[in-house]
This record gives structure tokens, C-alpha cells and sequence, in this order.
């Protein structure tokens, strides 16, 4: 019934992530003009066919620094998350494999690590550790760390009590073993889908530390510095500060419906499967 | 769990819409044009409304509406008498003669006399056996005599040049307890109201007659604390505000309604480098940067041109003591390279620059500078800090090697030229040269103000010489007057002054 519903958040989603990947993939090999040149004849222009999106209050071409910024975006989103996934795909699997005071310890620790507001912690981080790409990624990764730890614990209790693993036990096959060849591999499509979301949000803190200053360091381009630094030139020249604005929007809504579609067209895959939670 | 990620989906896509942010004015419901009130943006809320107790220039700038000193300056930093008619230096600068204006009444309608100029100085500076409240004030007052009721002595313990400048101190009322929540003075506005975080109202004051300029002509101003510049602009443009500063980007959003009004802080904007650390410590270094950086093109793209050139660490503003044909640097990028090879650099090298986030000005310079100076081979890695941070790190511990801000005066050339002395608390140059040390302390103790000027233009000269820092630019302030208004003028300190400001028929 909902079948049309669901291709279309995936197909929307998939058409925006790779319009983005796109452009990511062309930046590396050609941007109009050096994103950090600046040329103070030319400040604050309208879009034009010398800059198809105007110049920023430096007179920066707007798009050769938008294109630069999705790599910045998409490093920092994969890196995060990803760092964020090892670690709490490492920690979820022990608690939930094991069980027991290890579940207890683990699982505290995540409650702790839940009661501080993301990005607060984030802003501690890169305080205490000093601003840097390095540091942002191990931040937001921190971030993240949670939702992935949950899940997989979650889907390690229901798993490791099916009949086959209990086979595997008794046959004397090591826990190691039973947990990356036999558990894992069932949880991946759940994984996939958290990855993706967790892209998005990892994205969005970004934009929102570098709104704050803190982030990524000029003249690199960040999208979410980028929109700061048009916040002056709201009135004089609002494309400035619309086009970052768009391009954070697509990625988000991107991300999050590529996900949400994942999931429903995953579990239609495999009806046999129950939701957790 | 859909359910959920719909939820979640949508707060997201708030959030991205509040990150885009547009500032949303203060809505204003009485837009309609009244005359009898101005209302003027200030950025910061009163730290007290006590003068004595208060620290923020700010506050400074509003309170000097309400309270007087025994003298006052006009707008290029000269002092004009004020609550005193006249003054005579005695005993070869250790004595002070202050004659005071007859007939001033306090806002409670008590007289003013030589007594309250007594009691104010006699608390700032302790000599009632308390603790002093101005150190500076401390140092120099050996004691404050009376001889009659229009007659002020003080006699100070060492000679000090800058002493009329501790003249402009708010006098205020003898026995009266109350000025942390109802100040009252001698000055052309009294005060009303103040409503946290939101405004101070003053009201005029319709005996005044101090100062024949500031006898105030609008019954009531309010000060709006604001401090979100779009938030700024709407409120201009909808009539909630009737004076403000605004950024240069922003003068033609306002359109025909206003008329801009702009002149130099009297600060200076500069680009420090520790001189202590290599490769700074290596005068040719320093001289090579100064020659690789185009101080023009930071002036055009960051100030979008409202801001004055500057060779030395003192402003324009600072009139009698500025040197205006002072030998700096012009940009020459051979020159440069050529330095940067006699210092043993022919590639360059790298540097840190750290830079205050908060101030967008000098983020902004920081980026033109880092390009600037990529020519010649130096590669600048900019880190924004926080406010306090850079207090901590760069302005008390000098653990830096480059950075950019701007530097405020007072009323007196010293609190700029000392600085760079080496005995200084707070040099965070690490600029140390003993004949620029003594020329400071020369100037201190000379009292004729010819003399001390000529000092100080040496002094000047010397910082541009040696390449102590870069000397960018003193960036205008600039006021946004309604054109139903005029006569707002601008102070080499913050001072709104209200009672100058008279209306257009």
C-alpha cells in the first residue's frame, strides 16, 4: 500500500545525495576559480557568468567555494560517523553478546554520555583539545557513538539466542568468531541505515560549530562558516547567505530520506525480521 | 519508530533553517514619529550605574549624560571647562587650583559645591581610609583641600603629565547613597528608569545650564541594549531606533531616512607579533611583513573604506600628539623577499595567527593578510579563539606569534604609547627597547603639553623604525542619525552625548 510512498523518499533521496556526490567528485579535479582568491574589485557580486553564484564580501567565487565545502562536509560526515560506528558497533556487541555487569558498565557509560546535549560536548572537546579537522571528526565521532552502540547491543540480545547460534556454542566455535561471521552480518542493513542518518546530523553539528567559530578555521570553506560570515550581508547580498543555507538543507533532507527509504525498503525485503526499537 | 524519524526529519530541518538565521527585529508598536523621545542602540548592558563602581566604557558613554567632571573635552580630545571654570598648575606641576562654576544644582535640586568634589576624589582614591577604588588615582593624589566653597587643591605626590585627564571623572553628590539604582548628578539628562536587559531612559534636565552646548533640547532618550546588528538595522528602519552604529557593509540597506555619521574611535587596529619568538625576534622579518602587507586593500575590502590609515600606534584622534608625517611603509613585495633573504628566510616559513572569533573585523582582516602575505612565501594558518582564550593566551601570557586587534585609547596618548614599554604588565608585543622605555617616562613628568607632544611623535616614529607591530588602520565609528535629528557628535572616547543632539524642523 505504501509502496509508491516509500520508493519515492528513497528516489528523492538518492537523486539529492547524488547530485552532492556529484559535485563532490568534480571538485576534486576542477573548480572554477581558486576558492580561496580574493579580488577586492569584485566583492559582493549577483551571480553572473564570470561566477554563476556571485562572489562572497572577499570576492571569492560563491560556487568554487560551495564545491570545495562539500568535501569538507562529506570528509568530516563519513569520518565522524564512521569513527563513531567502529567504536560503537565494538562496544554494543560486547554488552549485548555478554551480557551481565559488562552490559551494565557499557550501557551507564552511553546513559552518561547521553545526558550532555551533543553539541555542548562537542564545544568541550574542541576547547579542551584545540580546533582542527582531526578534532571535529573525533568529536562529532563521539557523538555518535550511542546510537550505534544501542542498536547493535539490542540486535546481539535477540540474535544470541536463535537456535543456530546456540548450534554454533555447542560445536565450540570461539565468541570472536560467532560474533563477526555469524551475528554482525544480520544487523548490517540496520547499521547502513543508522550510517546514513548519522551522516546527516553529523553534518548538521558541523555546519552548527562552524556557525559558532569553532570548526573548521578560515578562509577554508566551510558551509557552515560560510553562512556565518554571510550573516552580516543578509541585507546587501541575501544569495550570500541563501546558497550555503540550500546546500546544508539538500544534504540533510538527502541523507535522511535516503535513509528512511533504506529501512522501509529493507524491511519489506525482509518481512520475516522485527523492528527494534 | 517512522514515526519518530519524521519527527526527527522536520527538527532538523528547523535547525537548518535557524542556522540560515535571519535576526527578527524587535517589533515596535509605537512607530509613529514622536519628537520628544530618541531612542540610541548601545551594545552592552550597565555594568553599574554607579560611576565609581562601573568599568564599561559603555556605561561610561551613557552616564556622562547624567553625571559631570570638573572637566570635559570636545571632539578632538581638547578639554574645555566644565563643572570647573578654570584651573592653575602650581608648584611646578604638584599643585592642581580648580575654580568652580557658581550656581549648579544637583538633580535633587542641592547645590553643588567644592565639598562633593572633595568627597568623590577623596573615595576613589581612599584617602577617607578606605580601600581606594582607582589605583591610578591612589598613586598620584597626596591629598584634596578645600579653601573655600568654589575652590579645589590637589596636591599630588610626583609630577604627572596626564593628570587633567583624571579630571574627567563623574563628581558626584556628597552624602547621597543611592547611585547604584537611582543616579543622580549634575548633567543635562536625568535619570528616569532602568529596565534590565531592555533600556535606560533618561529625562532632560530643564535647569541645566553647565555647558551652553549640551543644554538638551528632547525631553526623554532612551538607550535600547541591543546587540544583533540585523536586529539593529530592522529597528532603524522601522522606526524603533532612531541612532545607531551600523557596519559599512550595511550604509546603503538604510536608505535616504538616515544620515550616516562617522569618524575615527581613536583605536588602532593592528597586526602584533611577538617579538620575543623567532622568526619575529629578527627586526628585518618584522620590516618585511610590514612591507608585504597592503594596508589599503584591507582598508577597502574589510572597512569597505571607512577607516584611516595608520603608520604608528596612535590615532588621528589623538590630535595634539599624532604624527601625521610619520615614515612607515609602503608596500613593496621585492623589498620584502630581499629582507626575508638578508634575515635568512629566502623561502619563507609558517606561521600561527590566532584571532579573536568574536570580532569579525579582524577575522575578516586576517584572511586579507593571509593571502597578502602568501606572496612573499610566509604561510599564515589562522586559529580563531574564543574572547577569553585570546585574553589568556595571547594578551597575558604572549604565547602567540601572530595575531590581530584593535587597541582603544583614552583621552590620554599615554595609555596607547605605553604599551610597548617593557615594564608594561600587559606587553604582549615583547617589544623591549630602553630608549623607547625612557622617552615614556620623560614624557610623563613634562608638563608642557608642546614638549610631552614632541616625545611622543618620537615615540611614534620609533615603533614604525623598529617594526614593532603592523599598524593597520583606525576603523571609523559609524552612526546611523534619523534625519528628523542632527548634531550627533563623535568623542575620542564613548560618549553619547544627548544633550548636543537637537532636532530638525
Amino acid at each position: 500500500m505504501n509502496e509508491k510512498r516509500r520508493n519515492a523518499n528513497l528516489v528523492t533521496g538518492v537523486v539529492l545525495v547524488s547530485f552532492l556526490l556529484l559535485m563532490l567528485i568534480v571538485s576534486f579535479f576542477y573548480l572554477p576559480y581558486p576558492p580561496n582568491k580574493m579580488d577586492s574589485v569584485n566583492t559582493l557580486a549577483m551571480p553572473s557568468m564570470q561566477h554563476l553564484l556571485g562572489t562572497d564580501n572577499f570576492g571569492r567565487d560563491i560556487l568554487s567555494r560551495i564545491m570545495k565545502g562539500s568535501q569538507m562536509a562529506f570528509g568530516i560526515g563519513f569520518g565522524a560517523v564512521l569513527t563513531g560506528m567502529v567504536v560503537g558497533v565494538i562496544l554494543g556487541a560486547v554488552a549485548g553478546y555478554f551480557g551481565g555487569w559488562i552490559d551494565e558498565i557499557v550501557m551507564r557509560l552511553m546513559d552518561a554520555k547521553m545526558a550532555f546535549p551533543g553539541v555542548i560536548l562537542a564545544l568541550v572537546l574542541i576547547t579542551v583539545f584545540g580546533n582542527g579537522i582531526g578534532n571535529m571528526i573525533l568529536a562529532l565521532g563521539i557523538m555518535s557513538i550511542p546510537r550505534f552502540c544501542r542498536m547493535t547491543r539490542t540486535g546481539f540480545m535477540q540474535i544470541k539466542e536463535m537456535e543456530y547460534i546456540k548450534a554454533a556454542k555447542s560445536r565450540g566455535i570461539s565468541d570472536l568468531r560467532i560474533m563477526i561471521f555469524h551475528i554482525l552480518p544480520n544487523i548490517s542493513s540496520s547499521l547502513l541505515v543508522t550510517f546514513t542518518l548519522g551522516i546527516s546530523s553529523a553534518i548538521l553539528s558541523e555546519a552548527g560549530l562552524s556557525f559558532l567559530g569553532l570548526g573548521i578555521q578560515p578562509p577554508h570553506p566551510s558551509w557552515g562558516r560560510m553562512l556565518f560570515e554571510a550573516q552580516s550581508y543578509l541585507l546587501t547580498n541575501p544569495m550570500y547567505a541563501v546558497i550555503p543555507g540550500v546546500m546544508i538543507t539538500i544534504l540533510v533532507l538527502g541523507f535522511n530520506l535516503l535513509g528512511d527509504g533504506l529501512r522501509d525498503y529493507l524491511d519489506h525485503r525482509m518481512p520475516q525480521r522485527e523492528e527494534e526499537a | 519508530m517512522k514515526k519518530m524519524m519524521k519527527r526527527a526529519l522536520a527538527l532538523l530541518m528547523a535547525a537548518s533553517i535557524a542556522v540560515a538565521g535571519t535576526g527578527c527585529g524587535n517589533k515596535e508598536k509605537d512607530a509613529s514619529k514622536k519628537a520628544d523621545t530618541i531612542k540610541i542602540a548601545v551594545s552592552a548592558e550597565p555594568d553599574n550605574l554607579n560611576p565609581m563602581l562601573s568599568a564599561a566604557s559603555d556605561t561610561e558613554g551613557i552616564m556622562m549624560n547624567v553625571y559631570e567632571s570638573l572637566l570635559t573635552f570636545d571632539t578632538d580630545g581638547n578639554f574645555l571647562p566644565c563643572l570647573a571654570e578654570s584651573y592653575e598648575i602650581e608648584d611646578e606641576g604638584l599643585t592642581y587650583r580648580f575654580k568652580l562654576k557658581k550656581g549648579i544644582k544637583f538633580h535633587d535640586g542641592k547645590d553643588f559645591s567644592a565639598k562633593d568634589v572633595k568627597y568623590t576624589y577623596e573615595t576613589l582614591a581612599g584617602l577617607n581610609g578606605s580601600e581606594p577604588l582607582k589605583q591610578v588615582m591612589a598613586d598620584v593624589l597626596e591629598a584634596v583641600e578645600t579653601p573655600d566653597e568654589e575652590t579645589v587643591l590637589f596636591r599630588l605626590k610626583h609630577v604627572d603629565a596626564g593628570f587633567l585627564c583624571k579630571c574627567i571623572v563623574s563628581i558626584q553628590e556628597k552624602d547621597y547613597k543611592d547611585d547604584e539604582t537611582h543616579p543622580i548628578g549634575t548633567g543635562p539628562y536625568m535619570f528616569k528608569e532602568y529596565l534590565q536587559g531592555q533600556k535606560v531612559i533618561l529625562t532632560k534636565n530643564p535647569n541645566y545650564h553647565t555647558v551652553e552646548s549640551r543644554i538638551p533640547e528632547i525631553e526623554n532618550v532612551e538607550f535600547r541594549i541591543m546587540t544583533d546588528n540585523n536586529a539593529i538595522l530592522m529597528a532603524l528602519k522601522s522606526g524603533g531606533l532612531d541612532i545607531a552604529t551600523v557596519q559599512p557593509e550595511n550604509i546603503e540597506v538604510l536608505g535616504n531616512k538616515f544620515e550616516i555619521v562617522e569618524g575615527m574611535r581613536n583605536a588602532v587596529q593592528l597586526m602584533s607579533m611577538n617579538n620575543a619568538v623567532a622568526p619575529f625576534d629578527n627586526e628585518k622579518v618584522r620590516q618585511a611583513v610590514n612591507y608585504a602587507i597592503d594596508k589599503d586593500e584591507i582598508i577597502n575590502t574589510v572597512t569597505k573604506g571607512h577607516g584611516r590609515r595608520l603608520e604608528s600606534f596612535l590615532s588621528p584622534s589623538m590630535q595634539a600628539y599624532y604624527k601625521d608625517d610619520i615614515k612607515g611603509y609602503e608596500t613593496n613585495l621585492e623589498k620584502a623577499k630581499e629582507l626575508l633573504k638578508e634575515a635568512g628566510y629566502p623561502d619563507g616559513f609558517a606561521i600561527t595567527m590566532k584571532v579573536p572569533s568574536n570580532y569579525q573585523e579582524h577575522v575578516d582582516a586576517a584572511q586579507v593578510i593571509k593571502s597578502q602575505l602568501e606572496k612573499v612565501g610566509i604561510i599564515v594558518e589562522i586559529q580563531l579563539v574564543e574572547w577569553a582564550q585570546w585574553l589568556d593566551q595571547v594578551y597575558k601570557n604572549a604565547d602567540y606569534q601572530t595575531s590581530i586587534v584593535a587597541h582603544t585609547g583614552k583621552l590620554d596618548p599615554q595609555d596607547f604609547l605605553n604599551r610597548f614599554t617593557s615594564t608594561y604588565g600587559k606587553n604582549y608585543f615583547k617589544f623591549s627597547n630602553p630608549e623607547y622605555d625612557q622617552l615614556v617616562i620623560d614624557a610623563a613628568s613634562t608638563t608642557v603639553q608642546e614638549e610631552r607632544a614632541e616625545i611622543y611623535k618620537e615615540c611614534q616614529q620609533m615603533l614604525a623604525d623598529h617594526a614593532a607591530a603592523v599598524f593597520i588602520q583606525d576603523p571609523y565609528l559609524i552612526y546611523a542619525v534619523n534625519k528628523n535629528f542632527t548634531n550627533m557628535n563623535i568623542y575620542p572616547v564613548t560618549f553619547y552625548d544627548m544633550g548636543s543632539i537637537r532636532t530638525v524642523k
